[in-house]
């Protein structure tokens, strides 16, 4: 069982060895979001809110709405989501993750709290048992009217395009930072000891406009932002 | 990482306790604690080898290890790049080092109304 979850956690994570290289070593790009300027202007007067960042966690976008006296909440979900006890069976007896036990452990908020969710990434390269699930939760704990921000590669940017941390620099700006794997073990939030976490993560899917539709079929309307660098920016309302 | 200076209240990485520590004084924690710090008026600084399931209360925090538990600072709390907190943080002012890991709230509450 432990090599099959080694295989299908590597598998999950990106084939390549871990390098030595720590993740603050990565050069950082500087990006424009239409989505993330659509977002800042609707919140220009907009005092309090209350915001979810589930990216790495990021000095940077903390700095952002604490300077703008609104609250901030942090969660890797990434790397939550490389607990080793999350690793189970499905019927057909193939490897998935633990929906049930994730949501119990993480995105536990009342519903209807957060004003605005930074999904960055996460739908690309978060394992497939867990993505609609996820989704999901995050509906419920939105506020009606609350807005979530996600990036969705094109087929053109390729299998191989690596997950990037993002850092709020501007209204509309912001600094990418690719996520490279290192060695070293850290305890996560469970106690569980992880070694390369959050680091290295590998596309699961591309998505196409009507499977981004379907994903948020939920949500009250959807907006989409065609960028040059392969990425869609999808702007969702609760 | 900063080493204890010293005079500075000491717990060493081998100690383990259990309850509610209080205090008069700045704190150095290199060891296990659970249950609750009260050093208000005071700074607490976790070592890289702390492991604390405690909610905390000081004037201001230094992050290096593992916190389980929620922070209300006075005046600034630090979390340095080989920090990991689960918990909300309550401070007038925060600084987060590239690296740290943090799942929880930031709110940052300015004792000038801001």
């Amino acid at each position: 069982m432990s090599s099959v979850s080694q295989t299908f956690m590597k598998l999950f994570r990106g084939s390549s060895g871990p390098e030595t290289v720590p993740a603050q070593g990565s050069p950082k790009l500087t990006r424009r979001s239409s989505g993330l300027g659509e977002l800042s202007r609707s919140w220009e007067s907009a005092e309090n809110l209350c915001v979810l960042d589930l990216g790495s966690t990021s000095p940077a976008n903390i700095r952002h709405f604490t300077e703008h006296g609104h609250r901030i909440y942090s969660e890797d979900l990434l790397t939550a989501s490389t607990d080793p006890e999350l690793l189970t069976k499905d019927e057909q007896g193939n490897a998935i993750l633990d929906s049930r036990k994730f949501l119990a452990d993480n995105l536990v908020y009342p519903a209807a709290h957060f004003d605005v969710v930074f999904c960055w990434n996460l739908p690309d390269y978060l394992h497939e048992s867990l993505v609609k699930p996820v989704v999901g939760r995050l509906w419920s704990v939105l506020k009606p009217g609350g807005m979530l921000l996600a990036f969705f590669h094109t087929r053109d940017a390729g299998p191989d395009s690596p997950c990037h941390r993002f850092h709020i620099i501007g209204a509309d700006t912001l600094e990418m930072q690719k996520i490279v794997l290192r060695r070293e073990a850290r305890r996560g939030p469970t106690g569980a000891v992880h070694t390369a976490i959050s680091d290295g993560f590998q596309l699961q899917r591309v998505f196409n406009n009507r499977h981004i539709e379907n994903l948020f079929r939920d949500f009250a309307s959807i907006k989409f932002f065609l960028a040059r660098d392969n990425v869609r920016e999808v702007l969702v309302v609760r | 990482m900063s080493t204890p200076a010293s005079g500075l209240a000491q717990i060493g990485k081998s100690v383990v306790i259990k309850g509610e520590l209080s205090g008069s004084e700045d704190l150095y924690l290199d060891g296990q604690v659970e249950g609750s710090i009260a050093l208000k008026g005071n700074s607490l600084t976790v070592g890289p080898n702390g492991q604390v399931k405690a909610s905390i209360d000081a004037k201001g925090v230094v992050v290096q290890g593992r916190l389980e538990g929620n922070i209300q600072a006075s005046d600034r709390v630090d979390l340095r790049k080989s920090a990991t907190v689960t918990g909300d943080i309550t401070a007038q002012r925060i600084s987060i080092e590239e690296g740290a890991f943090l799942k929880g709230k930031v709110d940052i509450q300015r004792s000038d109304g801001k």
